[in-house]
């Protein structure tokens, strides 16, 4: 497969799904993306199959404010910048990028970098949806090291990291994106095609670009037909009756509920946030949380809905679906778990959920 | 000070043109509505000529005129008669992943623009400069400009926290290229969103030619009648702007129709908080009237195929109308989407045509009395399940644009508000004000001045309160420079959202400040 203008802006809509209301506008790095194959040409998405095992693959994305990054979006040479720092420190070719996160906007930022370096990327990603932190990675699970992270700014000032892991690479990068005026780009995880084979979620891009077209293509029921290609479950039809916000922690958080129409009249369903759809639970049961995906669509534009646009009024589906099985080892839930936000229950895979309904 | 003694309001709307003349008592005493002509400037003419007869030698007394005209939007959308502009973009090397009006349509770029720089400067989230500003570039830019630039439009990256790159290369121009040529700073259009704010600004700077003309034509239509009186432009939040604040700013008359009969229709009611349907003969604008005036849209508004961000009425438009047509699909009724539009009292079966509408099943019902009802009186029952299926249609919508629950007073104004029945869910009240069907150039004659700031301050040592004083006093500011009368503004709106994902608290601050018409 390849990208271009034809159908990165279904890459987008396919992220916006995968980012679960956070991630960030995949608007902006649509725009990127559509100016850097005008540009460049088009990008090649491989397979982690089709390159050689000793391969360097390059994960990266930005970091920061979202409101920031719909002002400063970015060079555009950052890309090369990360790749010039990464082949010196590896001391060998990158042979493809890799976002860290197919969620939100960084979905497609790697993409605009790709296409100026004239490098695939991989069908693959970082987390196989949004979170909030740098460490909440299916590499992080698999035993890869975060060193050395490579972190740029537009102007050209680049730090190599090196952190003894766990939530250190979330700490400093985080500190320092403020200094370079809340955005930054970079790249951590650094590893072999081979170990890329396990460490990542596989098929991410194919998979955004599908459900993308998917949504742009279906003439009735959108909602029912990414469900079925998901392999997930319609929590709900129904209507936005109430949002409540607040900012702690640097983190938008928040509460929606859903009040059923048509055949869900009667049913409501509650939304836990933090940047992100955390957790669904309907009369006080749990009925799908993280690290599953729980997304919001709007049901007259089928787009998706993201946290910081939900609001009262609008008509909307909620679905869930399952995530990367690597979320769901004992390292996965620790990481991105409930009990990772802050939540006091234990993670159930949104199936055995919904098959005690 | 005196007060005003003959306002005249004037509405210009895609299928008519309004106008209304209120005393200083906001008593009516004229109206007229004739239908809006190609050039536009026509069926002001004509409306104008009608109200100033009716009003006899009163018309001596009008010392003030508000017009609120589509003419902008049609400029764009046609792209005719648009000036062409420079853009200077202040945000290099933090920009150049997107280029400056990259995602316009062709033709409308190329119609507008005669150039584009992205020069090294502009601000960081905090203040910081991202980098020091390249005045020399810019001069050197400006020296190997061509003939033929009407305007330059000027935005700079964080523009709305700090404006001082934007002003520093704004003198320059000037100096460089004297004052024939128009000059457009980010941060006075729009708010945080380099891309949507920098597509603003751009056409804001090639709509200002287009604003002289409807000024120009304006004045000399006035003339005609032996008339000076103050003129004044409707903007889409339901204010005014001053005759020489509307030559800098003429981007914010678009969306100004539906602002207008919105306030209209909070000051024939004397509501503050209400829906608002505006109903005509192919659509429903439905909106909400929040502590007096229309309630503004988060998501970004796109006009001419080009997505902006700066403030619009917050509206639900649906397909129906007094022309919307009755289908009978197999015994199934439904209403529209198609509508018989203007074609009204030729096609409508009360009217001896033969296409069965919402104004026929509405007159079949006893809801409406227009043309002869005797000829669809035996179809009542027939008619029935299209008023039912309109009514939903209606009250689904009602529903989607309230913010909050519970029920809610509605106001129905525009030609087809008959349509709308006395009791629907979600309604507290149906009120149908006298003058309904010039609600909208009732809104542009009642209206005041207003000013707004919109953007991220940190707080400093004052802390929070310190930072919403200074926006307070900022908006009160702006209010008094686009012509409220200083010392009487209040503050009408404040909204503070704080920034996610920074470790130093910063907030964006939302404030509007409101005014009435100051003394001349």
């Amino acid at each position: 497969m390849r990208l271009d203008s034809g159908n990165l802006p279904d890459l987008a809509r396919g992220c916006a799904v995968l980012g679960t209301g956070g991630g960030g506008d995949p608007e902006i790095g649509l725009l990127m993306s559509l100016q850097a194959v005008e540009e460049h040409g088009p990008v090649a998405v491989v397979d982690l199959d089709e390159l050689p095992d000793d391969g360097l693959v390059m994960p990266c994305g930005g970091l920061g404010a979202p409101t920031v990054s719909i002002e400063k979006f970015g060079n555009g040479a950052e890309g090369s910048r990360l790749r010039e720092y990464v082949e010196r420190l590896w001391g060998k070719p990158v042979v493809a990028l890799m976002s860290s996160e197919i969620g939100g906007s960084n979905g497609l930022v790697p993409v605009a970098w790709a296409a100026g370096l004239g490098l695939p990327v991989v069908d693959a990603d970082g987390m196989g949806r949004a979170f909030p932190e740098m460490q909440q990675a299916a590499m992080e699970i698999a035993g890869v090291s975060p060193n050395p992270a490579v972190m740029t700014d537009e102007r050209g000032n680049t730090l190599v990291i090196e952190t003894v892991g766990g939530r250190w690479i979330e700490r400093v990068m985080r500190a320092v994106a403020v200094e370079f005026g809340a955005r930054a780009s970079s790249s951590e995880y650094q590893m072999t095609v081979a170990q890329a084979r396990t460490a990542t979620v596989r098929g991410t891009v194919s998979l955004a670009v599908r459900i993308g077209e998917l949504i742009r293509t279906a003439s009735d029921d959108p909602v029912g037909q990414l469900v079925t290609q998901l392999r997930g479950y319609r929590l709900i039809d129904g209507k936005v009756v109430d949002v409540e916000r607040r900012t702690t922690g640097g983190f938008a958080r928040g509460r929606a509920t859903i009040e059923g129409v048509g055949g869900d009249a009667g049913r409501s369903l509650e939304l836990e946030i933090q940047n992100e759809n955390l957790v669904a639970r309907s009369s006080d049961r749990v009925v799908a949380s993280v690290p599953d995906l729980i997304t919001v669509i709007d049901a007259h534009a089928a787009t998706t809905v993201t946290t910081e646009r939900l609001r009262y009024g609008q008509r909307v589906s909620v679905i869930a679906f399952p995530c990367d099985p690597i979320w769901r080892t004992p390292r996965g839930v620790d990481l991105a778990g409930p009990r990772a936000f802050g939540y006091d229950f234990d993670y159930v895979p949104v199936e055995e959920l919904r098959a005690g309904t | 000070m005196p007060a005003p003694e003959v306002r005249i309001g004037l509405d210009v709307g895609g299928t008519n043109t309004d106008a209304v003349a209120l005393d200083s008592n906001d008593v009516l005493l004229a109206k007229a509505k004739v239908t809006t002509t190609a050039d536009v400037t026509g069926g002001i003419r004509a409306a104008l000529a009608s109200v100033l007869a009716d009003l006899g030698p009163e018309r001596s007394r009008v010392t003030h005129v508000m017009l609120g005209t589509t003419h902008a939007t049609n400029a764009i959308l046609e792209r005719r008669g648009l000036d062409r502009v420079v853009l200077i973009r202040i945000g290099g090397p933090a920009t150049h992943a997107i280029r400056p009006l990259f995602a316009w349509p062709q033709d409308l770029r190329e119609a507008v623009s005669a150039g584009e720089l992205i020069v090294e400067g502009g601000s960081e989230f905090d203040g910081r400069e991202i980098m020091p500003l390249d005045l020399e570039t810019v001069r050197r830019f400006l020296g190997g400009l061509g003939a033929g630039v009407d305007g330059v439009a000027i935005a700079s990256v964080f523009a709305p926290v700090s404006a001082e790159h934007e002003l520093r290369v704004g003198e320059l121009v000037r100096a460089q290229l004297g004052d024939s040529v128009n000059v457009s700073l980010s941060h006075e259009i729009g708010t945080v969103g380099l891309l949507e704010r920098e597509n603003a600004t751009v056409l804001n700077a090639a709509l200002v030619g287009v604003a002289r003309t409807v000024a120009g034509a304006l004045a000399a239509a006035l003339e005609e009648h032996g008339l000076r009186p103050q003129t004044f432009f409707a903007q889409n939040d339901g204010t005014l702007m001053a005759l020489d604040f509307v030559l800098h700013h003429p981007v914010l008359t678009i969306g100004s129709g539906p602002a207008n009969s919105i306030r209209g229709a909070a000051y024939l009611t004397g509501a503050g908080d209400a829906i608002v349907a505006d109903v005509g003969g192919t659509s429903t604008d439905i909106g909400v009237l929040a502590n007096g005036f229309p309630r503004e849209s988060t998501t970004p508004a796109e006009i001419g195929g080009v997505r902006t961000n700066f403030r619009m009425p917050d509206l639900v438009a649906i397909a129906l109308g007094g022309g919307s047509v009755v289908h009978d699909r197999d015994g199934v009724v439904a209403v529209g989407p198609d509508s018989v539009g203007h074609r009204l009292t030729e096609r409508a079966l009360v009217f001896g045509g033969d296409v069965a509408t919402l104004t026929d099943a509405a007159c079949a019902a006893g809801r409406a009395r227009v043309g002869d009802p005797t000829i669809v009186a035996a179809q009542r029952a027939t008619f029935e399940p299209a008023l039912e299926a309109a009514d939903a249609i209606l009250a689904d919508a009602i529903d989607r644009v309230k913010l909050v629950r519970g029920a809610q007073p509605l106001v129905v104004v525009g030609g087809g508000s008959v349509l709308v029945p006395d009791e629907l869910p979600g309604v507290s009240e149906v009120q149908r004000p006298e003058h309904f069907d010039v609600a909208n150039a009732i809104g542009a004659a009642i209206a005041s001045v207003s000013g707004q700031v919109d953007r991220i301050f940190h707080p400093g040592s004052g802390g929070r309160q310190a930072a919403i004083d200074e926006a307070c006093d900022e908006a009160r500011r702006q209010a008094e420079r686009a012509g409220a009368s200083p010392g009487q503004t209040e503050i009408v709106e404040v909204e503070e959202i704080p920034l996610a994902y920074l470790t130093n608290p910063a907030s964006r601050i939302r404030v509007k400040a409101v005014g009435p018409l100051g003394a001349f």
